[in-house]
């Protein structure tokens, strides 16, 4: 189980002033469930998923997995641990192939299931296997590589930043289905995505609705997912469905 | 002769030889050579007025490869070779040259080569060249290679010059001349670290119509290390030209880095793209957060970058 325990993240504004991006989080994440983050753009989402993957540092609160603080660890050993995080803009490489990626990703990983992982993604693995993670290829396929280094990881706690972003409908449909598949009611773990689309929205478990640095709202998806829909500003809709309550059990 | 165990990883490291190749080669150690062998279809042929050697490809020649690496295990030994490279018609082949100094006392070591390649007609070239260095802190190890390369009509040249390890100082002068229809790419991989210093600078002239010319240039400069580069493309005639420099500065190094295009004609098209960084944070990261460890992950980016 993943837990944040009243975590709070700053950053230090231009003029010296701090800017606080993520305030007295409070999260419990369990294991065989796959959970859905949403908001508006700003409010946290990818701030704490850095937390979580140990990129950013909180400046107060606790990180736990399995109930042992990780707070201190670093980003390789929260790596080592299981933790696994795709970026909603993954860096380019130059020299690096989308081989060489996946085989860092997961060192023992075989031809076979390298391949099986690039077609998950909707990518022809002949084609895109010694290609290079420069400027040559296009945002998309940059994002689903990145996604595919995901699925390769078979991590315990596994978080997807807006895997649908930039990725055509195509694939989100079969990416969505194979994510399903795979982390729903499977104990062997957790995944998050954070996402803003309305078929990852509803297939999910949970929703966990983040704004202004705080969790505006948590529940199961077919209570949560009503309320966010036909929504044009989610904001509007976690006033409605009252500031920082945790809505479960209804 | 049998080398020792000394010379044969020079050998590997700059020539990948790991035996004697069953082609034609050259093996040059300390300031003469020691092994020759031509083929039917590669002349291998001591020069009477200098030091040094003629390959001869034979026109028509294909798939064959020759290997002419030079080492040097002597300290204080200054060589210096004149080699011709005469590549036949129509032929395809592939040169694999570099050179080795493996300078255990205190006094520099030093190799100068000058080459002079010439592509004829319709022919295809890819030529490897690798500088390597290893000894004692103090021997100096210094390379300065002159090539001048010519690209007949409708012929093809890859030139690939890789210096990785252990050269304290090097200037490399490469010129070049392309003619109608001809193409010529260099490409070039360095890696300088501690006070070494490195500068190249090549020069391709695309005289003939319709010729092409690339220069491709991945570095990482290190410590205290300077490095410089000049690329010079000249279009005389319609012609294509194409220099990208990019460089990975990490320490106290300095890179310079001049890219120069003259066009002396309306219809010559040339770009140059020049790039000076030091490794992305977020690249770091993302590959910390795949289970690297930072020094791991900085080894991971150079090592890719410049293969
Ligand atoms: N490294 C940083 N330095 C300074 N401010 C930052 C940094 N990273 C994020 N922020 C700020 O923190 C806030 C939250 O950003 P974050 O990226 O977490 O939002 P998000 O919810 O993921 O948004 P989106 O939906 O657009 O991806 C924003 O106001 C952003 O400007
Ligand atoms: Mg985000």
């Amino acid at each position: 189980m993943l837990e944040l325990r009243n975590v709070s993240l700053n950053f230090n504004g231009g003029d010296g002033a701090g800017i606080e991006v993520l305030r007295g989080v409070n999260l419990q994440l369990e294991r065989g469930k796959l959970y859905a983050i949403t908001g508006p753009n700003g409010g946290g989402k990818t701030s704490l998923a850095k937390v979580v993957m140990g990129i950013y540092t909180p400046s107060q609160g606790q990180v736990l997995l399995d109930g042992e603080d990780i707070t201190g660890l670093s980003i390789s050993e929260r790596a080592r641990r299981g933790i696994a995080y795709a970026f909603q803009h993954p860096p380019r490489f130059k020299g690096l192939t989308v081989a060489d990626i996946m085989k860092i990703a997961r060192p023992d990983l075989d031809s076979v299931h390298m391949r099986g992982y690039l077609r998950d993604v909707g990518l022809c693995p002949e084609d895109y296997l010694e290609r290079d993670l420069g400027p040559g290829l296009s945002g998309g396929e940059i994002k689903r590589i990145e996604v595919a280094q995901l699925l390769a990881r078979d991590a315990e706690v596994t978080i997807f930043d807006e895997p649908e972003a930039g990725v055509d409908l195509w694939t989100i449909q079969k990416l969505l289905a194979i994510i399903v598949k795979r982390y729903k009611g499977n104990r062997q773990g957790l995944a998050v995505i954070i996402t803003h689309n309305e078929q990852f929205l509803p297939a999910c478990d949970e929703i966990i609705l983040i704004d202004e640095g705080t969790v505006q709202g948590q529940g199961p998806a077919q209570m949560m997912w009503p309320l966010l829909r036909d929504d044009i500003v989610c904001k509007q809709r976690a006033q409605c469905v009252g500031i920082g309550g945790r809505i479960d059990g209804i | 002769m049998a080398f020792s165990k000394l010379e044969q990883d020079l050998l590997a490291a700059v020539a990948d030889l790991h035996a004697l190749p069953s082609g034609a080669f050259n093996i040059r150690k300390d300031g003469e050579a020691v092994e020759r062998q031509s083929s039917p279809n590669i002349d291998i042929v001591p020069k009477t007025d200098r030091p040094g050697i003629d390959i001869v490809v034979r026109p028509g020649t294909r798939g064959e490869a020759v290997h002419v690496p030079v080492i040097l295990t002597r300290s204080g030994l200054r060589d210096l070779v004149y080699n011709t490279f005469i590549i036949g018609e129509d032929s395809d082949v592939l040169v694999v040259a570099g050179c080795g100094i493996h300078n255990q006392g205190s006094a520099q070591s030093q190799h100068d080569g000058v080459h002079e390649i010439i592509v004829k007609q319709g022919a295809r070239l890819r030529y490897v060249e690798k500088h390597y260095g290893q000894g004692s802190p103090e021997g100096r190890r210094v390379l300065n290679p002159n090539t001048v390369v010519t690209v007949e009509q409708g012929a093809w040249a890859e030139m690939e010059m890789v210096q990785v390890k252990g050269v304290d100082d090097t200037t490399r002068n490469t010129t070049a001349y392309v003619y109608e229809g001809g193409s010529l790419k260099i490409i070039e991989r360095l890696l300088t670290h501690g006070t070494q210093q490195a500068v190249s600078a090549v020069e391709i002239h695309l005289v003939g119509r319709d010729s092409s010319g690339q220069v491709l240039s991945r570095s990482v400069a290190q410590d205290s290390s300077h490095q410089e580069f000049r690329a010079v493309l000249v279009g005389k005639e319609r012609s294509v030209g194409h220099v990208e420099c990019d460089s990975i500065i990490m320490g106290d190094a300095r890179i310079r880095s001049v890219p120069e295009l003259i066009a002396e004609s309306g219809e010559a098209v040339l770009t140059h793209e020049a790039a000076i960084g030091r490794i992305a944070g977020e690249q770091l990261i993302k590959l910390m957060t795949l289970g690297l460890g930072e020094a791991e992950a900085v080894e991971t980016i150079l090592s890719r970058f410049l293969r």
